[in-house]
């Protein structure tokens, strides 16, 4: 655990509290057997909201407190132990940081406000595939009268059906897959031509695909400079990449104790399964794996919170390391579990199911190796 | 927040770059540490010079205490040290199992008039030590030893052998484990000291399969350790072991000084022997990804020896956490050793001879020696029954039928 200071400390204990009180994994199961479209519990987002989790990396004069990435993803690991549900990586960080960063002042009074307290809810609309690929962008953003005509398909959006405002990247010129040429537009999720289609997924969390069919927005809803949206994109995926590290570093820490606390009680051949070295040594191997993934995934945040200049190789980093290992650790869940790992009842399939949606979610393990490798030259 | 005993730490830098330059001598510059080489050839003037300037400085142990002849430094100070001495291509001359392993357990366990007798020539560079630990029955299983030790009065008697002993054949001091009871195991044995200057020591040294022989066999045939070199009580050996067995693994992690095997990166290496496509990339796709998941994997077990040193701000020494560096760190050199290997192909075969750069002789040597990373100082196994047992909680396995 890195070395916190005085409201970090409060933040994280507020947030181990609520998440062991509020919102235990029977809540996660509840929500999913409820079988809400949004993906996640509206009043515990409500109470997320009233403690000003939303607004933890807005600054203070548009509503929120400005603590910063580390402090955020101190929440969202307790969140991740409970595989808590919430728009908050989509919204108070996915949206809010990309208004923070490349928003106007009109733009950021508008929206920010609203992030930071809950009633707006955000999302990135970025990819237009079954790969996380930021820069093949084919929707079209033409010239309209003063404004612009948006048409195309955005898939897999993090809580795009309870998004309020979208936050999407079109292609304004050249061609998908060139880094120019992409520029940030704020659509209000209800503006006419916008359809939504809500995609069930494995883990049970919040997905849609959206259809922008000739969607009319004014040149007040750039977001940032035109053909010039993709390092405002960029800097943004990577804060929503480190933050969902973070909510994984809870996830996969949880299914590591679940496990270990099974190995200590579950007996077989007149001993706790525990005490065979063939377990030991896998157990052995996923602690030191956790202990590596939560230094990379704390350089990061801390990187971010720094403004430091290798922010993009230390997220990437982060989200290649925390994937492996979360994807070993859920998989020894169940394996280590047996049978009981197998049944719906159990909440080991909750841990697997989310590992991969994380993994996949804003890159892969192989998408940040690839870049990893490319930022550092070869 | 770094701790610089309310001084100032520019002015510490200043003191540290002004000595550096008055005091280094610049035939040095860049030149590797001679204790680090496994031929040793009797040092230079200038060598020698610097070891004592260093030596009496106390710097080459910054944060040891004065009164014994260290620096007496915080070890933010010791990282200016550090840096300053990397930034004058200047190597630090004091080191061995004195350093890493021995003085810190003595400054630990020792008496006063021990601690005044052994490390100050540590800290000086006059004294080399080397480990009688394993022997070869008691490898993994080290407190199975048997290496007896006689009480003669004022003197015990030592008579057995010794495996493994790095460095044995330059070690002026021998640091011991020896048993002082046979009808106990863990319970029996003695931590001593010894010169390996007399007559009942006898060094073999042992070739191993990367051809070189840092390390000995040693056989003791009535050598004699004085009853004033007992560290800890009779048959209270074991604890201070475990203990100096910490300070060992974390030296071996790397997490003292950082990973790091010098010379070229994998990057480098792979653009010369491998080449690059038209994007620039590693031209090996298959390879190019190996690199990538072990350069990452490296930077964050560097990035975890930070988070270490930064949480044990109280500076408690080296825990069972040290097992988790030892694993990660070893593993991850290994690793290096066997991805040069492959980056230069048949180049990276060379036994001998002219057809090879050193570098390339070099890769060959460092990956057969490299193997015995994961089975000295507690092999990769007994780490990881360590962890299990100690951190995890997880419990012995009981007899059953």
């Amino acid at each position: 655990m890195a070395v916190l200071n005085e409201e970090q400390s409060m933040l994280r204990d507020a947030a181990k509290s609520w998440t062991q009180e509020k919102s235990p994994v029977t809540a996660f199961r509840k929500m999913r057997d409820s079988g809400v479209d949004i993906g996640y519990d509206a009043n515990a987002w409500n109470e997320m909201a009233e403690m000003g989790w939303a607004g933890v990396i807005i600054p203070e004069e548009y509503g929120g407190s400005a603590f910063g990435y580390l402090s955020m993803g101190l929440i969202l690991e307790e969140l991740g132990r409970t595989l808590t549900a919430s728009p908050l990586i989509a919204s108070g960080v996915g949206a809010a940081s990309a208004l923070v960063l490349g928003g106007s002042d009109a733009q950021k009074s508008e929206w920010l406000p609203k992030i930071a307290d809950g009633s707006v809810v955000g999302a990135l609309a970025v990819d237009e595939g079954p790969h996380h690929a930021p820069e093949k962008v084919a929707l079209a953003a033409t010239k309209s009268g003063s404004g612009y005509s948006l048409s195309g398909t955005k898939t897999f959006v993090i809580e795009g059906l309870a998004a309020n405002l979208l936050v999407v990247s079109a292609r304004t010129s050249g061609k998908p897959g060139d880094k120019d040429g992409i520029t940030l537009f704020l659509v209000p999720a209800d503006a006419k031509g916008v359809s939504r289609k809500r995609l069930a997924l494995a883990d049970s969390r919040g997905a849609a695909n959206i259809t922008f069919d000739k969607v009319e927005v004014g040149a007040d809803a750039v977001l940032g400079a035109v053909d010039k949206g993709g390092d405002v994109l960029e800097k943004t995926l990577d804060r929503v990449r480190a933050a969902l590290a973070a909510e994984m570093l809870g996830s996969a820490n949880q299914a590591f104790e679940t496990t270990l606390d099974y190995l200590k009680v579950r007996v077989q051949f007149g001993q706790v399964i525990g005490s065979f070295q063939a377990l030991q040594h896998r157990a052995a191997k996923m602690f030191t794996d956790l202990e590596l993934a939560r230094s990379a995934v704390e350089a990061a945040l801390q990187a971010i919170d720094a403004d430091s200049p290798d922010v993009p190789e230390l997220v990437s980093l982060s989200k290649a390391k925390m994937g492996d290992v979360f994807h070993l650790v859920s998989n020894e869940m169940v394996q280590m579990h047996g049978g009981i790992g197998m049944t719906d009842a159990h909440d080991a399939g909750f841990y697997l199911k989310r590992a991969r949606a994380a993994e996949a979610a804003f890159g892969s393990q192989s998408y940040h190796r690839d870049r990893y490798a490319r930022i550092n030259g070869y | 927040m770094a701790d610089f005993g309310g001084g100032d730490p520019e002015a510490f830098r200043k003191e540290v770059r002004e000595w550096v330059e008055a005091n280094f001598p610049a035939e040095l510059k860049g030149r590797p540490n001679p204790m680090m080489r496994e031929e040793r050839a009797k040092p230079s003037e200038a060598q020698e010079a610097w070891r004592k300037a260093v030596g009496a400085k106390g710097w080459g142990t910054p944060t040891w205490p004065k009164q014994y002849g260290g620096g007496g430094l915080s070890s933010a100070e010791a990282r200016v040290i550090q840096q300053e001495f990397g930034r004058a291509g200047a190597y630090n001359p004091i080191g061995g199992m004195g350093v890493m392993m021995f003085g810190p357990t003595l400054l630990e366990y020792g008496t006063e008039d021990q601690k005044l007798e052994h490390i100050p020539p540590i800290c000086r560079g006059d004294v080399q030590w080397c480990q009688g630990f394993s022997e070869p029955g008691a490898g993994s299983d080290l407190a199975a030893l048997q290496t007896r030790a006689e009480d003669k009065g004022d003197h015990f008697l030592i008579n057995g052998q010794k495996i493994w002993t790095s460095g044995a054949q330059y070690a002026d001091w021998c640091f011991c484990l020896v048993r002082t009871d046979t009808s106990k195991k863990h319970e029996g044995i003695s931590f001593v000291l010894f010169t390996m200057h007399q007559p009942g020591v006898e060094v073999r040294p042992i070739k191993l399969i990367a051809g070189s022989s840092p390390f000995c066999e040693t056989f003791f045939t009535d050598a004699r350790a004085e009853k004033k070199n007992l560290v800890g009580p009779l048959n209270g050996g074991w604890t201070i072991a475990k203990r100096l067995l910490q300070h060992e693994r974390g030296g071996l992690s790397g997490a003292g000084g950082g990973v790091g095997m010098g010379g070229r990166s994998l990057v480098d290496l792979a653009r010369e022997y491998v080449g690059v496509d038209e994007q620039g990339r590693i031209a090996d796709p298959d390879l190019r990804t190996r690199v990538v998941q072990h350069e990452i994997e490296g930077r964050s077990f560097q990035q975890t020896a930070v988070r270490a040193m930064l949480e044990s701000k109280g500076n408690s020494g080296p825990s069972a956490a040290t097992s988790i560096m030892k694993n990660a760190g070893t593993s991850w050199m290994q690793m290096r050793h066997e991805l040069t290997l492959e980056i230069m192909g048949h180049q990276g075969l060379g036994w001998e001879g002219d057809a090879f750069k050193p570098e390339e002789l070099g890769a060959v040597r460092g990956w057969l020696g490299g193997k015995a990373f994961t089975i000295y100082g507690g092999s990769q196994e007994v780490q990881s029954n360590i962890i299990s047992k100690r951190i995890l909680g997880l419990p012995d396995l009981t007899q059953h039928n």
